[in-house]
């Protein structure tokens, strides 16, 4: 009954429902897909720089409000895009892609990177995203600097995979909240990131202090990775913020 | 010839009603038949992550158990093995989208283990022990209960473990500030996996000591 003609044909047919069934599909639910990224990175920006009453429902409304300028800045500091009027996920600086332009300054050719800049009761505040390599898969975030480029207003941290309870601590409040007003340069103005430090940032000379963070315990790649990300981006955005610190 | 019509056995007898109890019970997918265990261990330790995947596995078990048993004659015997992977993989892969289209943070919480549905092997062999000998009807009834079966077991192990070691219900603190300041801690062992396991062994006996046919006879 069951001819090998007949498992071909059976099979054949049996994928190409199936292929057009998922492709339908994806295709349908992509703009909703696409929306939900767009918000949570929205989210992750406005929430480095500590504003607050944030949901899924107004991220959209709240970052047009906030954020008044969206740049694009080279490798050698200079402004690419200034990006002021409409709806800011159309801007050029939140269409990049971290992943292709990190990958080009690892390659020492040209990249672009972005800064978004939030306008609250007239201070400015100037946030950085960032990438990089976790444990398990990419971590990512954003840091909030200051108007003097120096110290640090908030961050926020996320993660594809790192281990529940471990690494992935990274996202809660009681790691990010560190950051907050630590320096990223010393006062003779040497750029020094931030360490996220194994044992403690108590460990660490007195004059260093304030550019460490504790690390995670049960989380040390994790946490070395951070470390790693944090100076990687921000050597990246050193050439503005040095320029932008002469001014 | 026969002029006798044969009786339409109505939805919901109780032959059919057994398919959905018997799972829930005596032939429980984690407790009983000891399947699905990984995933029940990775999603417990927050409520809402093992709500949307009961459910997920609910739909995937029910509507893969339908598209087998309407297949069912015309099914190649030598390639069924296939065929019922791809009918769970396609489900699976939509419900996925879904998830990540319509309720983001929690298929963020969620990341692989909807996908390893597919690997769940509570799906695989209710298609080949069930839907490929049965009507539609029957095979819904028994995905439903299957599924029901798993998700009941997920649920309980997630709201003790959310309760014990957050202190939370859907992420609402339900144990009072006064309890803290009084000494009262989370305890951090219950959101690590080995206390879903010991949580699983715990109902495993609570249901044995409540029903006695489940208890080997030597």
């Amino acid at each position: 009954m069951y001819t090998n003609g007949y498992i071909f044909r059976y099979a054949a047919i049996m994928v190409i429902i199936a292929a057009a069934l998922l492709s339908t599909a994806a295709m349908l639910l992509k703009p909703f897909q696409e929306r939900n990224v767009a918000i949570e990175k929205m989210g992750g920006i406005l929430a480095s720089a500590q504003i607050e009453g944030v949901n899924t429902e107004n991220t959209i409304e709240l970052f047009n409000k906030y954020v008044t300028e969206e740049i694009v800045v080279d490798q050698d500091g200079n402004v690419v895009e200034s990006f002021k009027e409409g709806a800011k996920e159309n801007g050029k600086a939140f269409k990049l892609n971290m992943k292709t332009e990190l990958y080009n300054k690892k390659q020492g050719i040209g990249f672009e990177l972005p800064i978004y800049v939030i306008n609250q009761n007239g201070t400015k505040t100037y946030i950085f995203p960032m990438r990089g390599a976790g444990l398990w898969g990419p971590v990512w975030g954003n840091i909030a600097l200051g108007e003097d480029f120096n110290t640090i207003k908030g961050v926020t941290f996320d993660h594809k995979g790192e281990t529940p309870g471990l690494g992935a601590e990274i996202t809660t409040d009681a790691f990010t909240s560190q950051f907050t007003g630590k320096t990223i340069f010393d006062k003779a103005g040497t750029f020094k990131s931030i360490k996220v430090k194994k044992g403690g940032a108590k460990t660490l000379p007195a004059n260093e202090q304030i550019h460490g963070v504790d690390a995670i315990s049960g989380g040390t790649i994790t946490s070395d990775a951070v470390n790693d990300m944090i100076a990687n981006v921000l050597e990246g955005y050193l050439p503005y913020i040095e320029k932008e610190r002469k001014k | 010839m026969s002029t006798e019509i044969k009786e339409r056995e109505p939805l919901f007898s109780a032959k059919n009603m057994r398919l959905i109890k018997t799972p829930i019970n005596l032939t429980n997918p984690i407790t009983v038949q000891v399947l699905g265990i990984c995933s029940a261990l990775a999603v417990t330790a927050k409520l809402m992550p093992a709500i949307v995947m009961s459910i997920s596995v609910i739909v995937v078990m029910a509507v893969s158990n339908v598209v087998i048993s309407l297949l069912r004659d015309g099914i190649p015997p030598r390639i069924r093995i296939i065929v019922q992977l791809v009918v769970i993989a396609t489900m699976v892969i939509l419900v996925d989208q879904v998830l990540k289209a319509f309720v983001y943070d929690v298929s963020k919480q969620l990341s692989v283990f909807v996908g390893l549905i597919i690997t769940n092997c509570i799906i695989m062999g209710r298609l080949e022990a069930f839907a490929m000998s049965n009507k539609p009807w029957p095979a819904f009834l028994d995905g439903i209960g299957n599924g029901l079966g798993y998700g009941l077991i997920l649920i309980i192990i997630a709201f003790l473990r959310e309760f014990l070691g957050s202190g939370t219900i859907l992420d609402m603190q339900v144990i009072p500030e006064t309890f803290y300041e009084f000494g009262y801690k989370n305890n951090g062992l219950m959101i690590l996996p080995p206390m879903a396991l010991i949580t699983v062994g715990v109902i495993i006996w609570v249901q044995r000591y409540y029903t006695r046919e489940l208890i080997e006879k030597n």
